[in-house]
């Protein structure tokens, strides 16, 4: 060996490094799949343990049987059975998903405005208003609702300030207990979900393509339908999903504010779990939403690409 | 016939708060003129181009196209239409849907606009293309259908926001001839906005050169770069040595000067304002030089120098020759047009000579 292989050899010279450690982190740096789920697994846990696990206990209770106190174990479609032959079961679905979607259309038609205003009007600060979005979530859910029964009921804001006017003699008594007084509750309590995802997708569009549209002959107006709506057209598809599908199984809501005409589908179940104390039947009528849920986010989803690819 | 005042800028200020990014401009556009505002960034010159847009209105004066005055006109009612710097491609509309944006109050059916964006495909060379996706459009591609869209409309004035910048350099440099070519076939007037001097000589009839909110000069590429009317247009277009000199006086047509690190200089050419008496600036461009490595006859405009650094570049050598009495050396071009040896061994000389003519050496004021 000459001298010259020799210094070669000590500066490049590779131990083969055989610890745990370096092997362990070696197969890290390999595979990038592993480092993907290594970070996710905490989430990943809860969700099992949180989330997978109970919908399987549901799903298995579903086709389990109540025998008064005990549960029957055998294996029976009896409660779905019972969901298409019981009409009440199958028209407060309906009538559900129908309060659902009205009380979407109501939010985003709300909510557009709002998050257009941000967007685009407002010039500094916008910071501020996205927060001043957020505070009605400074007070819990049930809060929001009772106040709203403060300001609806037969005793309350809307109605006394009426009576104090002296333009009613006497209160309004249609304003509470109402399917109306579920959807202006539930579009209030939703309304910044729907805010953020349409103020994102109206923030990210290219002020040039607004000026293009101009430059082009278009009247303020006629741009707005052009460019800042269809372009803006994801944020409402996202806002839109984030309101129904958490409408449709609320039941808060409807019970405190809906009386007997507003009730909904997350009533009779939540009364299928307690006071009738019918644990399967309840399991079935949850799956049967979450399975008519997904349907129509699915067939909504499809239909939206479909449609914002067939323009392009 | 043809309108020389075609668009007029009329003591036309933009201020925005205390800063006056527009000050007090008045000059006219041509009919079917290739025209481009060149300044650097913040020179007030994409100001002006919204300004003639209706982007922005006017904090002063008043602009007229074809002799109607735009103050209080909005953009969509203008007879101008603009080619945005990044095209401003709507990305929910495919190309045909882009190019016939502009068209659904032309009065046309849809037959007529679809043959008209068939027309336009075929003018930027994108026959077929008309069912792209926006997406799937590549710079260059996106950049002529920007044009296309604004050119259907016809309009009396077609405006560039430096339309060229984000292309990469062998594409712009084709997109310059083919954006002059198209301008001379439609016969639309282009004001063309550019930070690059190459991009406005290749393509303009002339050049209004901008800073700080004011016109310097509107010329002619030629003239802007032969005769510079102030030093700032002079150091602006292209590359350029100043020299302090103070005037001795006058001889025929030449003036006498002296000099530092030049000596005695005869001059034949000055700019605007130049002084005729004491200290003045000379200006001379590096390949008005002519370099030669033997001692030349000559009495005035010869300096004797040393090379302190010389870069080969092929179709011409750039040096930098250090003179006694001048700290800064003095850039020299040089054209290899022979196929020589010399220019690359040319550091190998000690001395080499500078001359120039007489009306190389452009005297400016301080």
């Amino acid at each position: 060996m000459t001298d010259q292989t020799q210094t070669g050899g000590a500066v490049g010279s590779y131990t083969e490094n055989t610890s745990l450690g370096f092997r362990v982190r070696s197969v890290f740096l390999k595979h990038e799949w592993l480092r993907g789920y290594t970070l996710l697994s905490p989430t990943l846990l809860v969700m099992i343990c949180l989330m997978c696990v109970p919908i399987f206990m549901l799903v298995a209770y579903s086709f389990w049987t109540q025998n008064y106190l005990d549960i029957d174990k055998t294996f029976t479609f009896a409660n779905y059975e019972a969901f298409f032959q019981k009409p009440i079961y199958v028209a407060l679905m309906m009538k559900s998903i129908r309060m659902s979607l009205f009380c979407t259309a109501v939010t985003l038609v709300l909510a557009y405005p709002m998050a257009y205003f941000i967007a685009f009007k407002v010039k500094s600060n916008k910071l501020v208003w996205l927060i001043l979005i957020t505070v009605p979530f400074w007070t819990s859910y049930l809060l929001r609702v009772f106040a709203w029964k403060v300001i609806l009921g037969y005793n309350g804001v809307i109605n006394s300030g009426l009576i104090s006017l002296g333009l009613l003699s006497e209160p309004l008594q249609f304003l509470l207990y109402n399917p109306t007084a579920v959807v202006l509750t539930l579009a209030h309590a939703w309304a910044a979900f729907a805010i953020l995802p349409i103020y994102v997708s109206l923030e990210k569009i290219d002020r040039s393509l607004l000026e293009a549209a101009t430059d082009l002959g278009d009247t303020p107006t006629e741009r707005f339908w052009r460019v800042t709506w269809p372009l803006s057209m994801p944020g409402m598809v996202a806002a839109g999903l984030l309101v129904f599908i958490p409408t449709v199984g609320d039941y808060v809501t409807p019970r405190l504010v809906g009386g007997t005409t507003g009730i909904m589908i997350g009533n009779i179940v939540q009364s299928q779990f307690g006071k009738a104390n019918n644990w399967p039947m309840g399991a079935a009528l949850s799956v049967i939403s979450m399975i008519l849920i997904t349907i129509l986010v699915v067939t909504f989803i499809t239909s939206t690409t479909r449609a914002r690819a067939k323009s392009a | 016939m043809l309108r020389d005042d075609y668009i007029a800028i009329k003591n036309t200020s933009k201020h925005f708060g205390s800063v006056k990014a527009v000050d007090d401009i008045t000059f006219d556009i041509a009919e079917a003129e290739f025209f481009s505002l060149l300044g650097a960034s913040g020179c007030g010159k994409t100001t002006l181009l919204r300004m003639l847009a209706g982007f922005e209105q006017p904090t002063l004066g008043n602009i007229y196209i074809d002799g109607q005055p735009q103050a209080g006109v909005p953009p969509h009612q203008r007879p101008v239409n603009m080619v945005f710097q990044n095209y401003a491609i709507f990305p929910h509309l495919n190309v045909h849907k882009n190019i016939a944006y502009g068209m659904r109050k032309s009065g046309l059916t849809k037959a007529e606009v679809d043959r008209e964006v068939d027309e336009m495909l075929e003018l930027i060379k994108l026959p077929g293309y008309g069912n792209r996706g926006a997406h799937q459009l590549s710079g260059g591609q996106r950049q002529r259908i920007a044009l296309a869209r604004a050119l259907i409309k016809r309009p009396k004035v077609l405006l560039l926001d430096e339309p060229l910048g984000a292309l990469d350099k062998k594409l712009r440099e084709q997109m310059q001839l083919e954006l002059r070519a198209l301008q001379r076939d439609v016969g639309i007037t282009f004001v063309f906005v550019t930070h690059d001097q190459e991009e406005a000589m290749t393509m303009s009839d002339r050049i209004a050169v901008m800073s700080m909110g004011k016109v310097l000069q509107i010329d002619s590429p030629t003239s802007l770069y032969e005769v510079p009317k102030v030093k700032e247009v002079a150091d602006f277009i292209g590359t350029i040595n100043f020299f302090d000199g103070s005037i001795k006086g006058k001889e025929g047509d030449a003036t006498v000067l002296d000099v530092e690190g030049l000596g005695t200089v005869r001059s034949t050419s000055s700019g605007a304002n130049a002084p005729t008496a004491g200290t003045t600036t000379v200006a001379i461009r590096p390949e008005k030089f002519n370099l030669t490595f033997q001692q030349p006859n000559v009495e005035a405009n010869m300096v004797e120098g040393s090379i302190q650094a010389a870069a080969y570049l092929g179709d011409r050598s750039h040096y930098y020759i250090q003179v006694p009495g001048r700290d800064a050396p003095i850039a020299v071009a040089a054209q290899n047009a022979q196929r020589t040896m010399e220019a690359i061994d040319a550091d190998k000389h000690d001395k080499v000579w500078l001359t120039w003519d007489e009306d190389s050496a452009l005297l400016l004021n301080n």
